[in-house]
């Protein structure tokens, strides 16, 4: 395979709490190949946002910190540079976009103002040149009328509008790496699959690497390439989608796939009980040595809870940490 | 049909006056709920989807009488909801009740959990005082708490379980209607799965009728008997689980599971997807003609002129668009 474009090794974020500290991510390798979308998928409070938030250098310092690794931009160590060095990097090289798009824009600027604003910050050049480019993100992210458009403020806006107006602030600086946390959960279905459509578009053109968050396996299949099931702020399982689907091996994962009543174009009169994860992700400050998921894991046996388990590989660039892969070998 | 008809709703309109500047100024109304028909038969569970804006959760709250009816006529059992006031109201109440959304601010953050469950008995004179405090055990049993966790309060709670409290109390006063208004989607996935296996358990015990509403169209096809599509305030489609999933009639249902992400390569692979450009319209004084005309890719001038009417296509499915034939050969299989 390819050099990857982004690499992050061995992470780890520690944040201090009342009750001690809590590790929200431990030991994670995730590397991003040039042209793919990866996926990152679990429920709320598994380190999702957390990694994005790493990798942007967002981390709140206090009360949290990244306690170790590394995360490699084309061999440059982001957690090692300057602040002024990464305010250069945000937004430039790599950029996001949120999951509320109503709280993410500034109210009291128009959308054609916060986008020029981005442009000026990293490119410099003429307000008028960057108005004028402005107005040619929010054209290619497919808004009408976009000359006119540029002048509104986000409440005259829909929800569609305004994420579309989030991706073209995200795309103006031609970032090497978008990450998209969620994008499309406060819209509706109809101006979801059109958000979607369009970030596969602009992915296509500009070649950037897409790092789409979702608890959605659903949307998983549909946009990503590779995706990668986290819990408890670990990587479970990770591997080319397709692969994933077809043959999880992580009963997280498992569950994650069945817990979710799937559409189908030829329902049956039967309908079996949904796949059922009892329980909910524990906190971060509790966890103890063993496999973080196996208080709530139908298959775990004495081992899961006394020791971490490690990483095995199972196919091509499929890799699973479970210990019952471990026993019944690859 | 001889399944015993328990709500009944015919031509419902519910719309909210907006305020007017200037007291010369025509009335504006949003048409929340535009005239809809449906019948939910005793033990079956009802889904209505729609994007927002569609007028599924004012349909849900009218039913409720919980927001003012404009016009029509909603029927429980043998009662006219709709005609009900006062005392007389407050007491059919005990026959239906809701699942909110959400369950953070659906239970109150000042009363423990038992009290909660315990209240709608206390109101409804539900059983004999003395036998409430076993009927509440029992419910926290049902939905899958342990009986010593009526002592806590709601914020002790994850959100999975506050939502199972908010599905005991919607069951303390022995209802035959209960409706769901979204109850999973603030919900995590993992956590959905626990409370529609609850939900489906339940029913099948009880013998509960459910009035579900959602925009998950994968939760619907799973926990519904019968659909209703809405768009605009207008019911689209409308017809058994198998027949609207397999045979999808109005452009604006086909256009919706086109949306739906998927984890099936097969669905995901049709060539025959259809994307809608833009946003629904706003319900406010909408315009003659099919509400669903501006992002359908099959509008003709007719659609724009005259609302099409729902008819019957085959038996319990129910279409309203002038391009579906008589036979049920949508506009999207015509091309």
């Amino acid at each position: 395979m390819a050099e990857p474009l982004l690499e992050i090794k061995d992470l780890r974020v520690e944040f201090d709490t009342r009750d001690g500290v809590a590790t929200v991510i431990d030991g994670l390798d995730i590397s991003l190949y040039p042209g793919e979308i990866l996926g990152i998928v679990g429920e709320s409070g598994c380190g999702k946002s957390m990694t994005a938030l790493s990798i942007m250098r967002l981390v709140p310092v206090p009360p949290g910190r990244i306690a170790k690794g590394t995360i490699r931009l084309d061999g440059e160590d982001l957690l090692q540079v300057s602040e002024k060095r990464m305010r250069g990097v945000r937004g430039n090289a790599i950029s996001m976009i949120f999951q509320e798009p109503m709280t993410s824009l500034n109210p009291v600027f128009s959308v054609g103002d916060q986008i020029a604003e981005t442009i000026l910050l990293h490119e410099g050049g003429s307000k008028r040149a960057a108005w004028q480019r402005a107005v040619e993100m929010l054209d290619a992210v497919g808004i009408p009328v976009p000359e006119v458009r540029a002048r509104e403020y986000p409440h005259q806006m829909s929800g569609g509008m305004r994420q579309r107006v989030m991706i073209a602030m995200a795309l103006a600086c031609q970032p090497r790496v978008l990450i998209a946390d969620e994008p499309t959960t406060a819209l509706d279905v109809t101006v979801q699959a059109q958000i979607f459509d369009l970030l596969k578009d602009l992915q296509k053109k500009t070649g950037a690497v897409i790092v789409l968050i979702t608890h959605d396996m659903g949307a998983i299949a549909e946009m990503a390439q590779r995706v990668v099931v986290m819990y408890a702020g670990r990587k479970v399982e990770d591997g080319p989608v397709d692969e994933i689907l077809t043959n999880p091996k992580h009963p997280y994962t498992t569950g994650l796939i069945g817990c979710v009543p799937h559409l189908s174009a030829d329902p049956s009169e039967e309908r079996v009980p949904l796949t059922d994860i009892p329980g909910v992700v524990p906190p971060m400050t509790r966890l103890g040595q063993g496999c973080p998921f196996a208080p709530r894991c139908s298959e775990a046996m004495d081992k899961c809870r006394l020791e971490m388990p490690t990483q095995s590989v199972v196919g091509e660039d499929h890799r699973v940490s479970c210990w019952l892969i471990e026993n019944d070998g690859p | 049909m001889t399944e015993e008809t328990l709500l009944s709703i015919e031509n419902l309109k519910v719309h909210f006056p907006l305020k007017t500047r200037g007291f010369s100024a025509p009335k504006s109304f949003v048409h929340a709920v535009d005239g809809i028909d449906l019948k939910i038969a005793k033990g079956k569970t009802f889904g209505i989807v729609g994007e927002s804006g569609s007028g599924k959760t004012t349909t849900a709250l009218a039913v409720m009488r919980l927001v003012p009816i404009t016009s029509g006529a909603i029927t429980l059992g043998d009662q006219r909801l709709d005609r009900l006031e006062g005392e007389e109201l407050r007491r059919a109440r005990r026959h239906m009740q809701i699942i909110f959304q959400d369950p953070y601010s659906s239970l109150n953050p000042r009363v423990r959990a038992g009290a909660i469950v315990r209240e709608p008995m206390d109101l409804m004179d539900v059983g004999e005082k003395s036998e409430r405090e076993d009927l509440v055990a029992e419910l926290f049993r049902q939905v899958g708490l342990r009986p010593e966790q009526q002592a806590l309060f709601p914020h002790q709670f994850s959100g999975g379980q506050r939502q199972r409290i908010g599905v005991a109390r919607a069951l303390a006063s022995q209802p035959d209607l209960v409706v769901c208004d979204e109850p999973v989607s603030a919900l995590d996935v993992a956590i959905q799965a626990q409370i529609i296996n609850l939900l489906r358990k339940l029913q099948a015990e009880l013998g509960l009728t459910y009035l579900f509403i959602s925009h998950d169209l994968g939760v619907v096809q799973y926990i519904c008997d019968d659909i209703a599509v809405m768009y605009l305030g207008k019911i689209v489609e409308m017809g058994d689980r198998i027949s609207l999933f397999k045979e999808p009639l109005h452009p604006y249902t086909w256009a919706l599971l086109s949306a739906v992400p998927s984890a099936d390569p097969a669905l995901r692979d049709r060539a025959d997807r259809i994307r809608l450009q833009g946003d629904p319209p706003s319900p406010i004084d909408p315009p003659p003609g099919c509400g669903f005309a501006s992002r359908c890719p099959f509008s003709q001038a007719l659609c724009t002129m005259e609302a099409p009417q729902l008819r019957t296509i085959r038996t319990g499915h129910s279409v309203a668009c002038h391009f579906v034939s008589d036979d049920g050969v949508p506009p999207q299989r015509k091309i």
